[in-house]
């Protein structure tokens, strides 16, 4: 597994940048990542990662885009403006979460 | 005399009725079961017969065949759980108290859920496969294909069985060539994950696979509303997937019936404790299967452990005794990859499927994320399996509801999971 130095903590990552351990994450190195996705973080960015990490801690699980939508109040249409492309996917690599998966 | 009711005679209720009627004294405890529909499918079976493989009587039995003796079995519609008072409202005015609840009511496909979904096109060039009617009605129209563009689509996770949807593009492939179509076919695999495979070790090995059958991969696709009139699909960030013939897997979500008992989470899903199989807000309600919001598979496999683990939980509960047995995550699963072979993938919460031999260390003689025919034989054995053992409630040999390192071969960088105490 590729290791990866992020704001001078060298961490392991996956074949696709995701933290393959969550306990060096830290809210600069949340900002670090997001840079490197072309994201400037600003409040409502912060409004859905703390949402997923939350959740995360809860359930185990990322939650996918109807969770965020339903229980965490954030639109899908907004996500995609705060996360272009893969909002899921590039809000869990930037807040150190696993690539949300299916079985295999 | 206590009651104990089951609410759902699927996979997870049935096997679960069966244990407790063996195990729990008779005398103290009544067992009720309560399903609103009559007839048992073979779920797996539903992939089978849009290619004909299975006929409809392969996959259909009376439910009440597979509840034996000592259990009242009740068929009727709940209307909801009133889970402060300890009772089940049912549909036609009753109502059932019990001591200890089991809620077995499994998961169903919503394609209401998706705009434009049930639309003109809806069992016409829009199907799925994961209901009895579904299936069925998917292999009268793969009766007249000609060829076109053939789509497989998931909305969102998680789904019933996720490995299905792959081996449908499997087995379609295998399908069209026989009958000299595949030619004229061209087969795309769209889902809302970041690819077709997602976890690593499963990814790398079986990765070329789909590149080989030709099959193209659209990832990242958040469907947001199927266009009847052009015939494709559009995501929410406006790409485009156009169709001749779409078969997809609709949102998947709990009984309706968990929403307006106010005990669902925002798919219907009961919140659990993923290793005891408690309900998080009750301690006297239990949760099993695809009703469950644990993060493992919705599939059978799945619920024959859990039955396991929660066949003993219950027990000690009704006892008075903390709960003593954790379940794992434990899943075991064939994909048909087709050609008549298969692959087999074994795997929990902590660990990915990796490589190796089942069930016998070392021997197998079926191959974990290697494609044999000898796995493909244990998928079609199952169903005689699934209604003669697994459904009875008898223990299947060498295959325990925790998941063993045994056998299995660890990557390099794969940690092996700590073992639960």
């Amino acid at each position: 597994m590729p290791d990866k130095t992020i704001n001078g903590v060298t961490v392991s990552t996956d074949d696709d940048g995701f933290l393959q351990d969550h306990s060096p994450w830290n809210k600069d190195m949340a900002a670090t990542i997001a840079e490197e996705e072309g994201i400037t973080l600003t409040d409502a960015h912060w409004k859905v990662l703390d949402y997923i990490l939350a959740d995360f801690a809860e359930k185990g699980a990322v939650p996918g885009m109807r969770r965020l939508n339903k229980v965490g109040g954030i639109p899908t249409k907004e996500l995609y403006s705060l996360f272009p492309g893969g909002p899921i996917k590039k809000a869990a690599k930037i807040a150190g979460l696993p690539k949300p998966a299916s079985c295999v | 005399m206590k009651n104990l009711l089951i609410l759902g005679a699927g996979t997870a209720g049935t096997i679960m009725a069966n244990h407790l009627r063996k195990k729990m004294n008779r005398s103290e405890w009544k067992i009720t079961i309560v399903d609103k529909e009559g007839d048992h499918y073979y779920q797996p079976g539903f992939l089978f017969m849009p290619f004909r493989i299975y006929s409809e009587a392969d996959v259909v039995k009376p439910k009440r065949k597979f509840v034996g003796g000592g259990v009242d079995y009740l068929e009727a519609d709940v209307d909801r759980i009133e889970a402060d008072a300890n009772q089940v409202h049912l549909k036609n005015g009753n109502t059932l108290a019990y001591d200890v609840l089991i809620v077995a009511t499994g998961t169903t496909p919503v394609p209401e859920e998706t705009e434009g979904m049930t639309g003109p096109d809806w069992r016409k060039r829009v199907h799925e496969f994961y209901t009895f009617e579904g299936a069925k009605a998917l292999a009268n129209t793969l009766d007249d294909w000609q060829g076109g563009r053939l789509v497989m689509h998931i909305c969102e996770m998680p789904i019933k069985c996720p490995v299905a949807p792959l081996e449908f593009v499997f087995l379609a492939d295998s399908w069209l060539r026989e009958r000299g179509l595949r030619d004229k076919t061209e087969l795309v695999y769209a889902t809302p994950l970041s690819g077709a495979f997602t976890k690593p070790v499963a990814s790398k090995i079986l990765s070329g696979l789909l590149e080989e059958k030709q099959i193209e991969v659209v990832n990242d696709f958040n469907i947001s509303h199927v266009d009847n009139e052009d015939h494709k699909i559009v995501s929410w960030d406006e790409r485009e997937v156009p169709y001749d013939l779409l078969v997809t897997v609709p949102t998947n979500m709990g009984d309706p019936m968990i929403e307006r008992s106010g005990l669902g989470d925002e798919l219907n899903f009961v919140p659990t404790d993923k290793h005891t199989l408690q309900s998080k807000a009750h301690e006297n309600i239990f949760v099993i299967g695809d009703a469950t919001d644990a993060p493992t598979s919705k599939a059978g496999s799945v619920a024959h452990f859990e039955a396991e683990v929660l066949t003993e939980n219950i027990l000690a509960f009704t006892q008075g005794k903390p709960l003593p047995e954790k379940f794992d995550g434990h899943a075991n699963c064939f994909i048909e990859s087709g050609n008549e072979k298969a692959f087999l993938l074994d795997f929990n919460y902590e660990l990915e499927p990796v490589p190796g031999k089942f069930p016998v260390p070392g021997i197998g003689p079926m191959s974990l994320l290697g494609e044999s025919k000898l796995n493909h034989m244990g998928k079609m054995a199952f169903r005689w399996i699934y209604w003669n053992v697994l459904l009875p409630g008898h223990p299947i040999p060498m295959v325990g509801h925790r998941m063993t390192l045994s056998g299995k071969k660890l990557p390099e960088g794969v940690k092996a999971p700590q073992p639960l105490v």
